[in-house]
């Protein structure tokens, strides 16, 4: 190993690369049980596709595009298919540069994944793998580079401590294009508003996810330093006093504290402490718990109500409140908490103008580049399954399994009959 | 009187529920139930097992109707579970012999009349 690689450091990304890649698979939990019982394989799934998917895409070009040195807007392709990732650190930090590569690798996968909640419950498996193919080529590894990379938010002066910009708005405003170019599943608006069939489950999922935040945002310092610890214990801070709130807020709202409110609580917490998580101290890290709740609160009652199927509010849970986390900073940035800036409250008054600028922006090219890409891509492949497909449900129809499948009347089909019969499960999808 | 049994696809469970309730037939009980009506069989592949479904899930509509009913009962039913494949389901009507609903006591042709109709 190199000199410069810090051995402690180097564990601790390790560690919450691995922290991470697990919140992918507890986004599945989480999002298969928000879904019915009938689709609940093929969100799942969906979740599981981008661990297959985007590591590949960010492996062969997408982590070049973000970290290669290239322009203000986007990477080069220095690193195409790893090409000198080795031991030596990427720029000033302490731990291999292959193991900052996968650690990157699992914000990707994750970001792509939690856009899929837009599209649940009607989307083709194949087109959504080629959708997430390019997403995380052509949308996600810019606004990386414009905040990690070195790109122009980055030298302007923008606070992103884990991921404001390119994962929660880069996710959030990618997944109200996903949905308004998918379109609404047919039942929307009359039956199918949110129906989940697993309420466990969607608990189970978000603390698997809040478990792994702390990888997440905690290890977004690139080893244990001031700012990396200052992360990992508002991830606990933050989410905690979201859930408080939101707790109130339900009371208000309807007499009763619900579950499902709870996991989504723990979220948008978690979701509002990623970009600040490293910058502000543990007192406002919790004034942030109250604060982010509230706007993503108000759009989640509102949004059902318009026609706009934005199934799981991936928007209002992770763009809304990556937005409110990104100003925040601007406001209450401490430099003696962090070491580089002072926010609006602290007597400097530049930080919140480069936070609204990323607050602008992100959302604009999160949006505009996914409308356009999947707008081309339904002019070649047809994104939806057919409304009768829709009904019958995306596990049978997409995968040919189901989730909870009773045995009875089951018939094992000898290996040399199975090519025969294969031919019947078209016939029987759509029978 | 009768009792009106369909059996229909999952699917369209929604859609018999809006055709009955447009026939303004109220009162009705539905199950889960499994079965096989000489439809395709739909085929699963877990891991390398592939297996051939014989029974499809169904729903099953329970409805005591008084003699007026019956028809536009089974009109509903069919409007709504039609798609035209194998598959689509069946529908019993069979005599009653009594109905009486519990809270009141009131039998047969009372029994089976929805409250404020």
């Amino acid at each position: 190993m190199p000199e410069t690689i810090n051995t402690g450091d180097t564990a601790w990304t390790l560690m919450a690369a691995a922290l991470v890649m697990f919140m992918t698979i507890g986004l599945g939990v989480f999002y298969a049980g928000l879904v019915r019982a009938k689709n609940s394989l093929n969100t799942f799934m969906m979740c599981v596709a981008a661990l297959a998917v985007v590591t590949v895409s960010w492996a062969l070009i997408g982590y070049s595009l973000a970290f290669g040195d290239g322009s203000g807007f986007v990477g080069n392709f220095d690193y195409v298919a790893l090409k000198d990732v080795g031991f030596e650190p990427y720029g000033e930090q302490t731990v291999p540069h292959v193991v900052f590569f996968a650690f990157q690798a699992t914000f990707c996968i994750l970001t792509a994944a939690l856009v899929s909640g837009a599209v649940v419950e009607r989307m083709r498996f194949l087109p959504y793998l080629g959708f997430i193919a390019l997403w995380s080529i052509l949308v996600y590894p810019i606004m990386a580079h414009w905040v990690f990379g070195g790109g122009f938010l980055a030298e302007n002066g923008t606070l992103d401590f884990a991921g404001g910009v390119p994962v929660e708005m880069g996710s959030g405003f990618t997944a109200l294009a996903a949905a308004l170019v998918v379109g609404r599943r047919m039942d929307y608006g009359r039956r199918a508003h949110l129906l989940p069939h697993s309420t466990p489950l969607v608990l189970l999922g978000a603390g698997i996810l809040w478990f792994g935040w702390f990888g997440f945002n905690g290890g977004s310092g690139i080893g244990t330093n001031q700012n990396g610890v200052l992360a990992f214990v508002n991830t606990l801070l933050t989410p905690a006093v979201c859930l408080l709130t939101w707790f109130a807020l339900d009371l208000i709202r309807g007499r009763k504290v619900t579950a499902v409110g709870a996991a989504t609580a723990i979220i948008v917490g978690c979701v509002g402490i990623t970009p600040a998580g490293g910058f502000v101290s543990p007192g406002w890290a919790m004034a942030l718990g109250v604060i982010v709740a509230i706007p993503s609160y108000l759009l989640i009652v509102w949004r059902p109500r318009t026609r706009v199927d934005e199934t799981l509010d991936v928007l209002a849970a992770h763009g809304i409140s990556g937005f409110v986390g990104i100003l925040f900073i601007g406001f209450v940035a401490q430099a003696d908490w962090n070491g580089i800036s002072d926010g609006l409250l602290y007597g400097e008054s530049a930080l919140l103008g480069d936070q609204a600028l990323a607050a602008l922006v992100a959302p604009l090219y999160a949006f505009g580049a996914t409308f356009v890409l999947l707008k081309l891509m339904s002019l070649a492949f047809r994104l939806r399954v057919t409304e009768h497909e829709e009904a019958i449900g995306l596990d049978v129809t997409q995968h040919g399994e189901e989730a909870y499948v009773t045995g009875e009347g089951a018939i094992l089909i000898e290996p040399g009959e199975a090519d025969h019969r294969g031919q019947e499960v078209v016939a029987g999808a759509t029978a | 009187m009768k009792l009106v049994i369909g059996i229909v696809r999952p699917e369209k469970t929604n859609d018999v529920l809006e055709a009955l309730y447009r026939a303004e037939v109220r009162g009705l009980s539905i199950s889960r139930v499994q079965g096989h009506g000489g439809e395709l069989e739909p085929v699963q592949t877990y891991r390398g097992t592939t297996v051939q479904m014989a029974l499809s899930d169904k729903v099953r509509f329970d409805i005591a109707v008084s003699d007026e009913f019956v028809q536009p009962t089974i009109d509903a039913l069919c409007s709504g579970a039609q798609t035209g494949e194998v598959g689509d389901g069946k529908i019993f009507v069979v005599p009653l012999e009594r109905a009486i609903r519990i809270r009141t006591g009131e039998k047969d042709h009372g029994a089976v009349t929805p409250v404020g109709a």
